[in-house]
């Protein structure tokens, strides 16, 4: 077990600096250390202006996705010792926009995930008086692996589509599009297939299911868009019959 | 009008589904049980008389074209991502899915053309 570990950290002052650059710190390593540990570590002993997001430390909140070694991660669940010898490589999620060192600008995605409206909607909610909604066990397991999804953007970082068209709404928000879609006590899934049939919406996607593969909550976003594909053509096969609805 | 996109990736789904599901069988018996003996070769009046059959015929006109357009689809969209020619969007899907058509309309003639 080596005493240290380098780790290349992605450096952007933008009042200092008109490009991002790396900058490399020797960290103690310990085998129960993950990246986030050793960017804490920098923080807290080598130079507190390195910026950069995290929270529950868990693989819960989403907050600390970076790329670790040129692979989006989640820095809490990324072990030191599954890099060694090192360095070990940390920049910001690829594909967005950096704000400051590791910390990228999402705004981007949060308008994409409000637009798919990822909520329960209904036609009419019944009064309160009536009790809840209810669902079977098997009624959750229809949507419940897309439920597990917590926004944490390693699978817009891994999509070469999203790569090389900014306007592709990207795997999460369809994931969770079809999340809602899938719910028993939803009613809005054909106006979010309006949405998603639009020219950035599931098209767009080339199924290279780099999406699936990087999901630290085995949420499977490319089987998402191959499953709203199948309803978009079934939809779109529906108006050449007399009985359709179009 | 309505995009043709959904109808379009109906076609490079069953042409892919047929290229995975039917090319492997026809590969291993045309191209190596045959060859190699391991099964007994048809012989031509056998083939010639399948082949004649409204229903082959039918069958072939499938297999071929629909794989045509499933290569169309994703020829298409590697020239767009691989080779970031996205700007020429129009003249890449028109030659494309020509290509296929072309393709298809050949395969129509010779099946139907069979004596």
């Amino acid at each position: 077990m080596p005493p240290s570990v380098t780790l290349a950290v992605t450096r952007y002052r933008p009042e200092q600096e008109s490009e991002p650059t790396l900058q490399t710190y020797e960290v103690p390593f310990r085998k129960d250390w993950v990246v986030l540990d050793a960017l804490n570590y920098i923080k807290d002993n080598l130079d507190g202006s390195l910026s950069f997001r995290w929270s529950c430390r868990m693989g819960v909140c989403g907050s600390c996705g970076m790329m670790v070694n040129g692979s989006p991660k989640l820095t809490c669940a990324a072990f030191l010792s599954d890099y060694l010898p090192g360095p070990i490589r940390v920049e910001p999620l690829n594909y967005f926009p950096i704000i400051r060192d590791l910390v990228v600008d999402m705004t981007d995605f949060m308008h994409k995930l409000k637009k798919v409206k990822p909520w329960i909607i209904r036609a009419q909610e019944k009064p309160l008086a009536d009790g809840e909604y209810l669902q079977t066990p098997d009624q959750l397991e229809m949507y419940k692996q897309f439920s597990m999804c917590i926004n944490c953007m390693l699978c817009y970082s891994a999509c070469p589509v999203y790569g090389l068209e900014q306007s592709f709404i990207g795997p999460a928000a369809i994931a969770l599009a079809q999340r809602y879609n899938l719910d028993s006590r939803d009613e809005a899934a054909r106006e979010r297939l309006e949405i998603l049939s639009e020219h950035d919406g599931m098209w767009q996607c080339t199924f290279v299911g780099e999406c699936s593969k990087v999901c630290p909550k085995n949420v499977d976003p490319a089987g998402a868009i191959q499953q709203l594909k199948l309803v978009g053509a079934v939809d779109w096969f529906r108006f050449l019959l007399p009985w359709g609805t179009r | 009008m309505r995009p043709i996109t959904p109808f379009l990736w109906t076609l490079f789904g069953a042409g892919g589904t047929i290229a995975a599901l039917l090319f492997p069988v026809h590969l291993v018996l045309s191209g190596l049980a045959f060859p190699l003996g391991a099964l007994e070769a048809p012989s031509y009046d056998v083939l010639y008389g399948l082949v004649r059959h409204p229903v082959t015929r039918l069958y072939l006109l499938v297999v071929i074209t629909l794989p045509l357009f499933h290569w169309a689809h994703r020829f298409r969209y590697t020239l767009y991502d691989v080779l970031q020619l996205k700007h020429l969007y129009r003249l890449i899907a028109v030659l494309c899915y020509s290509a296929a058509l072309l393709g298809s309309a050949v395969a129509a003639y010779t099946v139907w053309r069979i004596p």
